[in-house]
């Protein structure tokens, strides 16, 4: 997704290495998904889910 | 000691076949705060450089190169910034073993395209994003 558009930044954040952020985003279990600091889901989500928690992040401005 | 196998180095080496234009790793440390993760974390970005002629790797270091950390957005070590043709806004934090050592692979190959592996109507949405947007994913090891 962030190659295919500029406005989209991802960070891949290794949870044990980081306690803080992991405490700070409240990462139970993983992988935990956190878009623009306001939408988080836990585990994979098939692509067209995963767009619309995007879009949802975005709109949610 | 190296980190990947011969294995892992094998399977790696073939999967870069796939890469076009060339990446470079730009890799994030700092000695004060986690020096040996970044010890580890700079050895495996070079093991992985070592295996493709198209990957280059530049190290900086957080507190002293304050501007280009600023630029990618970096605020945490260690780190690697994933950066094809230009930068797509790729970042690892972490030493990416594991889960996170196939998506640092794949990530590569990604930008090296320039051509993400999504269907055409997410691309159309993402293309007209009506904002910036930052996802954090966050994982372990196993």
């Amino acid at each position: 997704m962030a190659v295919a558009s500029d406005l989209v930044r991802a960070f891949a954040i290794e949870a044990t290495e980081f306690p803080d952020l992991s405490r700070a985003y409240r990462v139970m279990t993983v992988p935990k998904i956190v878009i623009n600091e306001r939408v988080q889901f836990e585990g994979a989500l098939p692509e067209p889910q995963f767009l619309a928690a995007v879009l949802e992040a975005v709109e949610a401005k | 000691m190296a980190i990947m196998t011969a294995r892992d180095e094998q399977e790696v080496r073939k999967q870069f076949e796939r890469m076009k234009d060339s990446v470079k790793l730009v890799v994030f440390s700092q000695s004060l705060s986690a020096a040996e993760l970044c010890r580890q974390n700079e050895q495996l970005v070079r093991e992985v450089a070592d295996l493709s002629d198209k990957i280059s790797v530049e190290v900086l270091n957080l507190a002293i190169d304050r501007e280009r950390a600023d630029a990618y957005g970096v605020d945490q070590v260690p780190a690697i910034v994933v950066e094809g043709a230009r930068d797509y806004g790729i970042r690892f934090y972490g030493v990416p073993t594991g889960y996170e050592f196939s998506n640092l692979i794949d990530a590569i190959i990604v930008v090296s395209t320039g051509e993400p592996a999504l269907s055409d109507e997410t691309k159309s949405s993402l293309a007209a994003l009506a904002g910036p947007v930052d996802i954090k994913v966050f994982s372990t090891p196993t």
